[in-house]
């Protein structure tokens, strides 16, 4: 249900500051959303203002940074610092997307980071992401074949491989799905934008044989039809990808299987 | 351990067009129900007779009912050239951002350019409720 307001013991509350080293020329704000499950208090804002000729130009580097010689308590997932492994998903300037790829010089006025929209928290930037990832084990996302295994890799024309650009390129971020009003209110059933281009991956792949029982799993008024076209998730996706219109096509593939 | 806090969501995410002109469709769709009240008012007053239809005329020609009826004009057709855009989406095409986008402002300026020739029409050649 759409509840729009935070429950009591998520409200967001005024935390510390800690100011950069005199001499800073280029000195700049972070504020960031700080929960510490150990506390039993509410989150808070913490505001840090540090010195860009210390860190590199990213996001990341500046969190990093903030962890290393400001806050060794700041907890968030970070690995391959280059925008393919996902895990530094998170809400910056307003917008979900990915630490290491956003330059800080990029966005104007103070850097705003949260961990991604409507998530339980486990500490400060990370998020429980085992709902996200069951709902992902749910759609079975492996290729389902029927047919006797050939001597050899199953083969695909060049346009069937091309069906899967744009897909295939999914990093499983979380970005979109949090990102997603409809997933905020109903994410206990709505499968999400990620979950569901994920999904569409199977069904238009060629080599897969499980077309039928894929849409019959998606045949249902939360799992697939909860999207309304808000497009927050195309914006969104840190990797250019279109949720959006991946979903447009399973419900495409919906009628016409009836028709 | 302490219960898990919710992350901030409505409160943090920064709105976009295509978020806002959805969650106008819905609220343009709420508005035209609670309009439909006020035309069933307008259509039973003309049945019931000359007396009834010059009283219902005269509360309709209030100014804030006239504000009123300016926006439900608008929300009758921000509500239809959006579902138009919608029956495209339905059929898989404009979903690209840059269309996506163009097409919301397009239904933006549709929406108001049919609402303001509308009310020039009543307002100068009509003579209606105005």
């Amino acid at each position: 249900m759409a509840e729009f307001t935070l429950p009591k013991n998520s409200k967001v509350k005024a935390g510390k500051t800690v100011l950069a080293a005199a001499g800073a020329k280029r000195a700049r704000r972070v504020v960031i959303y700080r929960w510490d499950p150990d506390s039993g208090e509410n989150p808070r804002l913490d505001t840090f203002e540090i010195d860009l000729d210390k860190c590199g130009p990213m996001v990341l580097d500046a969190i990093i940074h903030i962890k290393n010689d400001l806050d060794p308590t700041l907890s968030f997932r970070r690995s391959c610092r280059e925008g393919i492994c996902g895990s530094c998903a998170m809400n910056i300037d307003g917008t979900n997307t990915l630490a290491c790829t956003v330059a800080t010089a990029s966005i104007k006025g103070d850097v705003k980071i949260y961990p991604l929209p409507h998530m339980p928290v486990q500490k400060d930037l990370v998020p429980d992401l085992t709902h996200f990832f069951a709902q992902y084990a749910s759609i079975k996302p492996w290729l389902q074949t029927d047919t006797a295994p050939p001597d050899r890799e199953r083969l695909q024309t060049k346009e069937d491989r091309a069906k899967i650009d744009g897909l295939y390129e999914c990093i499983l971020c979380a970005c979109c799905s949090t990102s997603c009003p409809s997933y905020w209110w109903n994410s206990e059933r709505y499968l999400g934008p990620a979950v569901l281009l994920q999904a569409y991956r199977w069904l238009v792949d060629s080599r897969d044989e499980a077309t039928g029982e894929r849409l019959d799993n998606l045949e249902d008024p939360f799992r697939l039809y909860r999207c309304h076209t808000i497009m927050n998730c195309a914006k969104t996706c840190p990797k250019g990808l279109n949720p959006a219109k991946a979903i447009a096509e399973i419900k495409k593939m919906m009628v016409s299987r009836t028709l | 351990m302490t219960t898990r806090p919710l992350s901030p969501h409505l409160q943090i995410y920064r709105p976009q067009l295509t978020s806002v002109l959805s969650i106008t469709h819905r609220a343009t769709g709420v508005a035209l129900s609670l309009g439909t009240v006020v035309l069933l008012y307008w259509l039973q007053a003309a049945a019931r007779g000359e007396a009834a239809y010059a009283a219902a005329h005269g509360v309709l020609s209030l100014g804030a009912v006239k504000v009123l009826l300016v926006a439900w004009s608008w929300a009758f057709f921000y509500h239809l050239c959006n579902g138009i855009r919608h029956l495209f989406w339905d059929a898989g095409m404009g979903f690209e951002l840059g269309r996506a986008y163009a097409s919301g402002y397009a239904v933006l300026a549709s929406a108001s350019a049919l609402t303001a020739l509308v009310w020039v029409y009543v307002l100068t050649q009509a003579g209606g409720v105005a």
